[in-house]
């Protein structure tokens, strides 16, 4: 009998264990993501501001802080606050302080808040994002520039930016989704009648490399269920993506992981409740 | 205690969510009312009445069409003209205007001021009329300036092309000057006037968008858009004639240090670190702004960066100064792009930052705080005193292209404008515009300064509704009666003039300069007017804001019962004068 029983445990994320290049993977993200803003920054000027960058930073990492002791009592890992500050950092846009502050709190806050069965179900950055969008367009846009024109450049990103998601398990994740946007890309350019370079432009954009590398791949926010299943996923997103831009939503990959991540981690959490229920039963079998 | 944690942090996380609910009313800062005139007079002190038509000008705008290489974004590219430039060309003491059109065997218009409340368009008669062809190329703008100081105004027309200078024959007629070294073909698409080494000749800037080895109607192939949205270096040139004298000019832009291949879309020049020397502001499209200081008439040192204007890029389509405090210091103002959502520049009002000066004068963006900082697609803007209460109000147009309504080429936009160069630099990868609109059916801005440090936006209330796609922005006091009427002209649309009516309770002076040591026309001079504990500092131009230029009349506006104590002119010679307790609600004539 021993022979039927079914092994249960999701997919542990690589980064939990493992050191990368001698550093402990935890900060590997925090590096890359710094090294990003940094090579931008110097080479392109490509933030709004050092201080309101800074902001969204210090605004993630208190209430992270804050909202850890309140509820927890512990002092937390500050990896995922960081991330969160400096990706809002990075990619609001937006001349007025408050819309940064606002939304690093609502990024930190809603891990907090928006939790089912003790895991959060939305990226938080992208969450916030998607939030200040709907509710504050008045005062508030997202990155939607290149980053200068150095091909070059952008090729380093993409390369170093590969590698190190690839150390950290989660390449295929990338991979699937610029596979599947190129795709849709060209299905989007059949149905429109809009050149295939157009449609394929944002992904060379400095968001989209903070899309492909920090958002859809973050392990707090993926299904854990196998890697086809996370690479469904990721297509999936790039499916809602060409919905929303056949109908011109702007912000089209900020709402397709809005609305399919957290459909995808309920399904997953429910899913993985289930059969961690049937576990014992089949086990007595 | 772990529900009422939950508890707190839900009530927390709803009220972070509410915060903009909170907030978004002090984004609304347009009175979205029209009011009569009577309302209007009483509560702004001033109302505007659209009287083109009435006037006898019937100008109408119309864009070129260029190469069939480009022609899925055409209306993008063909959208930069519409400049209109004031002076009084004959000398009669009435304000006459000058307006530019852009489609191929087009004509510009100058319009001579009947002193009846009329305008004749004289241009034809003139011989300054038929310029825009297909052989050398179309209008985007004009200046005026007495380039041989002979007491009349010429004209320079600054196009996608060739590069006109027409010498002004006392008033009656224009005759083209040749061999200018004026560069044979060059996309132009600003202009101004200046004499930067104090020598009492014009010289004059030139400022190119599209590369200049490009033929718009004649491309080999598309490649022919910015290799960035916001960090562009292959737009046009920029050139610097030194006036020789005798219609003969010199190109110095390398000598003096000025080399700069931005998308300029606009040129401005006053003497903004009071060393006695005029400085040279660029605002460029896809790119930051770029500012030099002038030292002493032999070199421009570029303090971009160092002074904080050049850092942020955005896409600057105008550069005006203003002294909106009225401390003897004037601001820049750059008009940028802001869509709800999509693209939030923001205009920039660069104020000078307290405790710096000179070649290590600094500026601050305060467009937030002063309150002008989102108005749309923005243009071309002008500072004035509209109703003679003593501060230097704002006019900003906005519109980019007004098409089909209901429909946008925002999205197309968003998606090229993020392509490496590869992609956005090629004008056949961008989505085909058709009749879509962009940023189009915007609300000019008529932001009233309360001197305090705040613009309230009262465009509807004084009678300024209409929405064509705004371009050249002129002040002119164009039938004598001692207040500032504006002239608009757009794109594809017709030229608008907004008569102005002013509360008659507010004092106000002007003056005419005359250059003797100075250029005859006088630009570059300043003007100080003290009064009441407080300095307004404005500057003669020679050309100012997008494809525009104010009259020569310099109009201060002095409030209620005030007099000035003090007015010192600053002639762009260097030379110093001082008027003590001059008449007011007049205008004074004064020769250096």
């Amino acid at each position: 009998m021993r022979a039927n029983v079914i092994e249960l445990s999701p997919i542990q994320p690589k980064f939990q264990v493992e050191k990368i290049f001698g550093i402990d993977s935890r900060y590997i993200m925090p590096i890359l993501i710094t090294v990003i803003l940094l090579v931008g920054q110097i080479s392109f000027g490509i933030l709004e501001s050092y201080p309101q960058t800074i902001t969204a930073i210090l605004i993630s990492v208190i209430f992270e802080i804050v909202l850890s002791y309140y509820t927890r009592g512990t002092f937390p890992h500050l990896a995922s606050a960081y991330i969160s500050g400096i990706s809002v950092g990075i990619l609001t846009r937006s001349p007025e302080f408050w819309t940064f502050a606002l939304c690093a709190a609502i990024a930190t806050t809603s891990k907090y808040v928006v939790r089912v069965k003790g895991r959060h179900i939305w990226n938080p950055s992208n969450f916030a994002i998607s939030i200040m969008l709907l509710i504050a367009p008045f005062a508030y846009s997202t990155l939607s520039i290149q980053w200068g024109n150095n091909l070059y450049a952008m090729l380093v990103i993409w390369t170093l930016g590969s590698i190190i998601i690839y150390r950290l398990g989660r390449f295929h994740i990338t991979f699937t989704y610029v596979l599947a946007f190129v795709f849709f890309a060209f299905i989007r350019s059949f149905i429109n009648d809009q050149p295939f370079l157009a449609e394929i432009a944002p992904l060379t954009g400095p968001m989209y490399q903070l899309f492909i590398f920090f958002m859809i791949t973050d392990p707090a926010t993926t299904v854990r269920s196998s890697k086809k299943v996370q690479m469904f996923i990721a297509f999936m997103i790039a499916f809602a993506e060409m919905l929303l831009r056949l109908s011109e939503n702007i912000h089209a990959p900020y709402f397709a992981l809005f609305i399919v991540g957290p459909i995808t981690n309920l399904i997953d959490i429910w899913w993985n409740s289930r059969k961690a229920k049937a576990k014992p039963a089949t086990a007595t079998n | 205690m772990k529900s009422f944690k939950q508890f707190t942090l839900i009530i927390l996380f709803i009220g972070l969510l509410s915060i903009p609910f909170f907030v978004k009313k002090y984004y609304v800062t347009e009175k979205k009312i029209s009011i009569d005139k009577e309302s209007a007079m009483k509560r702004y002190g001033f109302y505007f009445e659209e009287v083109a038509e009435k006037s006898g000008v019937n100008f109408s705008h119309s864009a070129p069409k260029l190469d069939t290489k480009v022609e899925n974004i055409m209306p993008i590219i063909a959208s930069m003209g519409a400049g209109v430039a004031v002076a009084d060309f004959d000398k009669d003491g009435w304000n006459d205007f000058y307006l530019t059109n852009s489609s191929e065997n087009s004509f510009n218009s100058l319009y001579r001021n009947n002193q009846d409340g009329s305008f004749t368009d004289v241009a034809k008669e003139a011989g300054v009329a038929d310029l825009n062809n297909v052989e050398t190329g179309v209008s985007m703008g004009a200046v005026w300036g007495d380039f041989d100081n002979d007491g009349f105004e010429d004209l320079l027309v600054y196009k996608w092309g060739k590069t006109e200078l027409f010498k002004n024959n006392s008033g009656k007629n224009f005759t083209k000057i040749e061999n200018t070294n004026f560069p044979e073909w060059a996309n132009i698409n600003s202009a101004i006037w200046f004499d930067y080494d104090r020598d009492g000749l014009l010289d004059v800037v030139l400022g190119g968008y599209f590369r200049e080895d490009l033929n718009l109607w004649n491309l080999k192939d598309s490649r022919i858009m910015p290799e960035s949205f916001e960090y562009a270096k292959n737009g046009g040139r920029k050139y610097v004639f030194k006036n020789l004298g005798s219609g003969k000019f010199e190109e110095v832009s390398e000598k003096l240090g000025i080399k700069s291949n931005r998308w300029s879309l606009a040129l401005g020049s006053t003497d903004l670190n009071d060393d006695g020397f005029p400085d040279l502001f660029i605002a460029n499209d896809y790119g930051v702004s770029e500012l030099f200081f002038n030292d002493r008439g032999t070199r421009f040192i570029d303090v971009g960066e160092n002074s904080g204007v050049g850092f942020a890029p955005k896409s600057g389509m105008n550069a005006s100064f203003g002294d909106v405090l009225n401390q003897g210091k004037q601001a820049i103002y750059v008009s940028n792009i802001s869509e709800e959502s999509v693209l939030l520049q923001g205009n920039n009002l660069w104020m000078p930052k307290p405790n710096t000066n000179g070649m290590n004068l600094k500026f601050e963006n305060q467009a937030n705080n002063f309150g002008v900082e989102f108005a749309g697609w923005s243009w071309g803007t002008q500072f004035g005193d509209l109703n003679n209460d003593g501060n230097l109000d704002l006019f900003v147009t906005n519109g980019y292209i007004s098409a089909e309504k209901a429909t946008s080429y925002w999205y197309d936009y968003s998606k090229i404008t993020v392509g490496n160069n590869a992609i956005i630099g090629d004008a056949a990868n961008w989505g085909k515009i058709e009749k879509k609109s962009l940023a189009g059916y915007q609300q000019k801005k008529v932001w009233l300064n309360d001197g305090a440090g705040k613009f309230n936006d009262v465009a509807l209330s004084v009678g300024v509704s209409e929405t064509f796609d705004g371009r050249a922005v002129a002040f002119a006091d164009l039938w004598n009666r001692g207040v500032l009427d504006v002239i608009v002209a757009h794109q594809n649309a017709p030229v608008l003039i907004y008569k102005n009516t002013v509360s008659p309770e507010n004092n106000w002076i002007s003056f005419e300069l005359e250059g003797e040591k100075s250029n005859k026309s006088a630009i570059g001079s300043s003007i100080k007017v003290f009064w009441n504990g407080q300095v307004q500092k404005q500057t003669l131009d020679g050309g100012i804001g997008f494809c525009s230029q104010n009259q020569r009349r310099l109009h201060f506006g002095l409030g209620k019962n005030a007099a000035p104590e003090r007015v010192e002119i600053r002639w762009s010679s260097g030379k110093i004068q001082i008027i003590d307790a001059p008449a007011v609600n007049k205008v004074h004539k004064i020769k250096e």
